[in-house]
């Protein structure tokens, strides 16, 4: 049930994009977003496409796997679809009522949908084969020049891993709970909104109690650890550029330049 | 009266990297009114296993028959089976929720649908039957001591009187008197009440001490399953997968090894002494200079 959710969700396996630093990632990562959002023609469609499912090939993570974090948002893609599809004025192909589909909608429509999909796909690569620790370790490092300026970079990056080491724990306690009070007869499922909204009492009562002895513990046993912030901290695994990471920068700069190219030069048909 | 399980395969995160499988070709019998032992090493499948009695898990394959009827059956009520079988989670103590100690334990009968008063009743009954003073039935449960809190949650399963009662490892974190206190309630309910008791134990003693029957588990599958005696009988064998026989299973191995004729199946300290006074008053003539101190 509850352990089905892939949000932040790790997927260990041994290929080279698991092993890519995790800045280059974060940075692959961002680049490709922004590609997304301004290319323009099949020709930079393709190029975005290729590289996607050449990265996903790549880091060895089944592809139904990938699919699963796309159902989640399956509602909000047709949502946006639809929106496009009806409310994009231009030359009408086809009308009913108040309802009319023109062609700039069918294609904004259809790009809105491909940017979304490829949008999840390729943040999702990021966040299955970049541990949360590692993910938080990159954003440490990368946002290290914003300490100058007074911004608590590190106590951001701990609070950050802190929170998404805390997510599966939570989910397992909140399904421990569930049982432990459906043991005792309780009904998380039928009745009103009154009644669903009332049968979570039991479950959310315990839920913030151990929430809370949780963190406390942490804390303490942090400091216990003598932890005092982020000053003077080294690393056990400091992050370190190899080869394949500078490969990796330029295979990305390349493939934003392709991007740009065709969207200057074979911008048809968008 | 009573709950069988056949061939139950249980996969946990099934289809992903992650996979394990929890439980394997689990076939399994419980009687009406015995008094059960489950144990087995860390991760062995007790805790999947013991919550597929009450239907909280559904098994990947298999089929389970409570009183004659299959349970995963379409449209058969898993809120009855619940409150037949009564469960006791480890560290059951964070399922509390109310405000006070006497609505917490009458959360159970609430949900089964008796009238207020009826569930008052009954968890008043239950919280005196694990021995809460009354004065606190008022009070939050959140300023309970571990052992209290602990005792107060079985007090909510109790008040559901279950005609079977499964515990996972219900001392774990009590001090000595705790335990026994818990224990000795829990074989009290068994006698009295004539209910069916599954306790989940890493404790040989307390098993052995109390149980009629042994279960154990290896690596989700059903190793051995019989009397104390025929289970630690393959003392050597618990210990090639990380258990072990109570101590006196060893010391009278050991006494016998050393020529002392003593009774190696005893399993409780009780038998142990009544087999070695045996032993040392009939030897006694023969060997004057053997003491047992
Ligand atoms: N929620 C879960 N998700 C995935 N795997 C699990 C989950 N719960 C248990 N497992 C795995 O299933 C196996 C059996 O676990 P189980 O909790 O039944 O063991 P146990 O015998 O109760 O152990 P313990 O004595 O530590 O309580 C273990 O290998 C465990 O890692
Ligand atoms: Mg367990």
């Amino acid at each position: 049930m509850l352990r089905d959710i892939t949000l932040g969700q790790y997927y260990p396996a041994d290929s080279v994009i698991h092993k890519l630093d995790p800045r280059v990632k974060l940075f692959a990562t961002l680049i490709y977003i922004v590609s997304l959002f301004c290319f323009k023609g099949v020709a930079a469609l393709a190029v975005a496409t290729v590289f996607l499912f050449g990265v996903i090939k790549t880091s060895k993570v089944p592809f139904k796997f990938m699919v699963k974090g796309l159902k989640a948002i399956m509602i909000l893609m047709i949502i946006t679809a639809l929106f496009n599809l009806f409310l994009t004025p231009g030359e009408p192909i086809f009308s009913f009522w108040v309802l009319k589909i023109t062609k700039e909608g069918v294609s904004s429509a259809a790009l809105m949908a491909i940017r979304l999909t490829y949008l999840i796909l390729g943040t999702s690569i990021m966040t299955l084969t970049t541990t949360p620790n590692q993910l938080t370790d990159g954003l440490e490092k990368a946002m290290a020049p914003l300490a100058k300026i007074g911004i608590p970079v590190h106590a951001i990056a701990m609070m950050m891993s802190i929170a998404l080491r805390f997510i599966p724990i939570l989910v397992e306690e909140t399904d421990k709970i569930m049982k432990a009070q459906m043991a005792r007869g309780a009904d998380f499922e039928s009745g009103n909104l009154v009644k669903k909204v009332k049968s979570m009492i039991p479950l959310l009562v315990p839920l913030f109690v151990s929430a809370f002895r949780r963190a406390d513990d942490l804390a303490m046993a942090m400091e216990a650890r003598c932890y005092n912030g982020g000053s003077g901290r080294t690393k056990m695994k400091p992050l370190k550029y190899e080869k394949r990471d500078r490969g990796a920068y330029v295979l990305v700069s390349g493939y934003l330049v392709l991007i740009l190219l065709c969207r200057t030069f074979l911008p048809w048909p968008m | 009266m009573s709950i069988v399980l056949e061939k139950i395969n249980f996969i946990y995160s099934e289809e992903t990297a992650y996979q394990i499988q929890a439980l394997k070709d689990v076939n399994l019998t419980i009687e009406d009114g015995q008094f059960i032992g489950i144990i087995g090493h860390t991760g062995s499948g007790k805790s999947t296993l013991i919550q597929h009695f009450n239907g909280l898990m559904k098994a990947t394959s298999g089929t389970i028959y409570f009183n004659g009827q299959n349970i995963y059956e379409e449209g058969y009520h898993l809120r009855d089976l619940r409150s037949k079988v009564g469960l006791v989670f480890q560290y059951p103590e964070h399922q509390l929720f109310e405000t006070t100690i006497l609505e917490d334990v009458a959360f159970g009968p609430k949900n089964q649908g008796l009238s207020k008063e009826e569930a008052l009743q009954r968890a008043t009954e239950a919280l005196k039957s694990v021995g809460m003073p009354e004065e606190l039935y008022n009070q939050s449960p959140f300023d309970l001591s571990g052992g209290q809190k602990r005792r107060v949650a079985i007090a909510g399963v109790l008040a559901m009187q279950p005609e079977v009662l499964i515990l996972d490892e219900p001392t774990a974190g009590l001090d000595p008197a705790g335990r026994d206190e818990i224990l000795d309630l829990v074989a009290r309910m068994h006698r009295e009440r004539g209910i069916t008791v599954i306790l989940v134990s890493h404790s040989m003693e307390d098993v052995a001490k109390y149980v009629q029957r042994i279960i154990v588990m290896n690596q989700g599958s059903v190793m051995y399953d019989g009397t104390p005696k025929d289970v630690f009988h393959h003392y050597k064998e618990l210990e090639t997968v990380g258990l072990a026989a109570p101590q006196v299973t060893y010391l009278m191995h050991e006494l016998k090894e050393r020529g002392l004729l003593v009774d190696t199946d005893a399993t409780t300290v009780a038998e142990a002494r009544a087999s070695l006074m045996e032993a040392l008053t009939g030897v006694h003539s023969a060997r004057k200079d053997f003491h047992v101190c």
